[in-house]
């Protein structure tokens, strides 16, 4: 029972205000704060209470990107994570960079570090793939519990309680196996000031795609980028007759 | 909301764009209300966040990250109410504790942090924008936490620190008197040295966490007058002869209890003095170095937070057919807060890097930083309450509270007249 691999993404901080850039080629990420996406952070936690229940030893946090991304990676260590591992991606590779390329690292490292688990957020919050876990599991010819909202180790399976359109799943998988977390899954804690100083010794280790076998070429171009549209201003009526009255002029009913 | 040290979690309507819309789903969201609360008070994150993470190291940031969430988390959402039903949020003090904040410039091997003078200001910046009251007691319990720390003996670090680094048990410090306030070298209270014990006869005024705190620095007479009369003794709840005043009524500071602490006979064992006697003073003032900047620090983060508040005030509140930010004079006077807040800001932290490094200036540094943002920093909070206009008067809107609490920032730990005292007489000194 030993390592468990976890995929951590930096993304736009929730709390800020996306703008679009003025050639509509994406949203303006320069000097904006970025953090670690919040079902990430979900899925560390989880990772960590796992190694804290003694199922497993050792997780390792892995975040593809440009050197920034290593502040992400710390904040993992910081939260519990025993080593991290930074993927050097940058410039086009980095912006045409999705969850197919992603999940083709994960599977690589999945092999080379020999987890057993592979734990990522089931979605991140910029591009709402909600692809990678489940590619991932593909090209590992693993199983997958996805959406995950309760993970409990049964010796070499995994119960995995499932939220999904009608309620919740139970479902029993063995390992190795890739789980991605969804909201309910755990509360993720603060990292302590203790944590924060000892993740400085912590090692992250640096590598390329290329290292791992994976080419980064995407097979998805993005042509322009909008902005929803803006909401238009409501008019107030009187009464309901009123409400009525102007339904049926504007064609709703 | 949480037991376990967990964050409060993400806006429900920020998640909703992410979860599936089953109608059980639904159900197992946490109620609307305290989401929406933590939103109206959520700062959006942008340059005033860069710029005061400007020149800290990779693992400062990730303190005041760390402290920022909490804030948000834990304090933002409760602090109108513990203001105004005045709650000691003992719970969330005690959260804050289990990640390291209960002593935080505090040796390690007595439990605490063993974090610099600068680390612990960009702390307590970060978390005063969540309850400047709280925040601040939380500095007083770790600068009296750290005076028995370096000043007590091994026996005092071991039986006092631990506790309250974990803040299972609470501190507050005890020097002003009815009688002697700025004047505190005159202090009265009384300590007569009779076999292996003290007898302490005298009164405390203003005691921040008085009658709910567990363990007392008390400054008191043991010689002669003046300064070199006064020593320092640790005197714990429930010791016979220690009783507290009525609760004072506060205008701010209220989720903090403010008492009398009234001594008669009271007994304390003579191995509860901190230092030697007649060290007492220089205890008291060495812990208000650090103390002076642990509050213009509390200042700061309330400043920083009614900058984002009053920013966000006028992008919204349209008059005369357009938003307030077109405003030319509005413009300049938020650029004016702004830039005030930065030059605080870097007095202050050169002021802390000063105290760190024991560096021959660092009391006057200390005093100039206290007297300098306290009193920029209250400006800058009452000119966001004046561009909130009307709405700014209201108890429904935060920047009043921040107005309120950090108000008293000037006063105490010693006054701003007082750091005036301080820098004066350094500069003319023979030696200054």
């Amino acid at each position: 029972m030993s390592r468990v691999l976890v995929g951590v993404k930096r993304v736009i901080d929730y709390a800020v205000k996306i703008r679009v850039k003025p050639d509509q080629s994406g949203v303006v990420t320069d000097g904006v704060k970025h953090s670690m996406n919040p079902f990430c952070e979900i899925a560390v936690e989880e990772a960590v209470k796992l190694k804290e229940k003694k199922f497993i030893k050792e997780v390792v946090a892995v975040s593809c990107g440009p050197s920034q991304v290593t502040e992400t990676i710390r904040t993992a260590l910081a939260m519990g994570c025993d080593r991290g591992i930074h993927v050097e991606v940058s410039g086009k590779d980095y912006e045409a960079m999705g969850p197919l390329q992603i999940s083709k690292i994960f599977a690589a490292l999945a092999k080379k570090e020999e987890a057993s688990l592979v734990i990522l957020g089931k979605q991140a919050i910029d591009d709402d793939c909600n692809q990678t876990g489940q590619m991932t599991a593909a090209l590992l010819d693993w199983p997958q519990g996805t959406f995950a909202s309760e993970v409990t180790i049964d010796g070499e399976t995994v119960k995995v309680v499932r939220e999904i359109d009608g309620g919740l799943e139970t479902i029993k998988i063995s390992m190795p196996a890739v789980l991605t977390a969804d909201l309910r899954l755990n509360t993720p804690r603060y990292a302590t000031l203790p944590n924060i100083m000892k993740a400085k010794k912590k090692k992250i280790a640096n590598m390329k795609p290329a290292d791992l076998g994976v080419d980064m070429v995407s097979r998805v171009e993005v042509l322009r980028v909008d902005e929803p549209p803006t909401r238009l201003a409501g008019v107030k009526v009187e009464t309901v007759d009123d409400l009525v009255a102007k339904l049926k002029a504007n064609g709703t009913i | 909301m949480d037991s376990d040290g967990g964050k409060g979690g993400i806006p429900s309507h920020i998640l909703r764009r992410h979860c599936k819309r089953s109608r059980l789903s639904k159900k197992l969201f946490t109620s609307e209300d305290h989401f929406s609360t933590v939103l109206k008070n959520r700062f959006k994150f942008d340059t005033n966040l860069q710029i005061a993470a400007h020149g800290l190291s990779d693992e400062q940031k990730e303190f005041q990250k760390m402290a920022f969430d909490f804030a948000a988390h834990e304090m933002s959402p409760h602090m109108a109410e513990w203001d105004e039903k005045e709650i000691f949020p003992v719970e969330t003090m005690r959260k804050a504790a289990q990640l390291g904040f209960g002593g935080i410039y505090v040796q390690p091997e007595v439990g605490g942090s063993g974090l610099s003078r600068l680390d612990t200001s960009v702390i307590f910046e970060a978390l005063s924008t969540g309850c400047v009251s709280t925040t601040a007691y939380i500095s007083i319990h770790n600068m009296c936490n750290w005076m028995i720390d370096t000043f007590g003996n091994t026996e005092q670090r071991e039986k006092f620190c631990p506790e309250l680094c974990t803040m299972d048990k609470f501190a507050s410090y005890c020097l002003t008197e009815p009688g002697s306030g700025s004047d505190a070298a005159s202090l009265l209270t009384t300590a007569k040295l009779e076999g292996d014990h003290y007898i302490l006869n005298g009164s405390k005024a203003f005691i921040s966490g008085g009658g709910d705190t567990d363990v007392y620095i008390v400054m008191c007479r043991t010689g002669g007058k003046g300064p070199k009369g006064i020593s320092c003794v640790v005197v714990e709840k429930d010791t016979p002869g220690l009783s507290f005043g009525k609760k004072e009524k506060k205008v701010g500071w209220n989720s903090q209890p403010t008492r009398a602490v009234i001594l008669e006979d009271c007994h304390v064992p003579v191995t509860n003095r901190l230092g030697q006697e007649g060290q007492g003073f220089n205890i008291a003032m060495r812990g208000l170095n650090g103390g002076r900047i642990n509050i213009a620090s509390c200042s700061l983060g309330a400043a920083h937070a009614c900058v984002q508040l009053a920013r966000d005030h006028l992008l919204v509140r349209k008059q005369f057919g357009e938003a307030l930010s077109n405003n030319q004079f509005l413009q300049f006077k938020l650029a004016e807060m702004a830039t005030k807040l930065v030059a605080s800001r870097l007095l202050l932290r050169e002021a802390a890097v000063a105290l760190q490094e024991s560096r021959s200036d660092a009391v006057s540094l200390c005093s100039m930083a206290k007297l300098f943002v306290t009193d920029e920093c209250f400006n800058i909070c009452n000119q966001a309450l004046q561009m909130h206009g009307g709405y700014g008067y209201l108890k429904d809107y935060a920047v009043q509270q921040f107005v309120r609490d950090i108000r008293v920032h000037q006063i105490l730990e010693g006054t701003n007249e007082v750091m005036r005292m301080i820098i004066a007489r350094s500069l003319l000194s023979e030696s200054g």
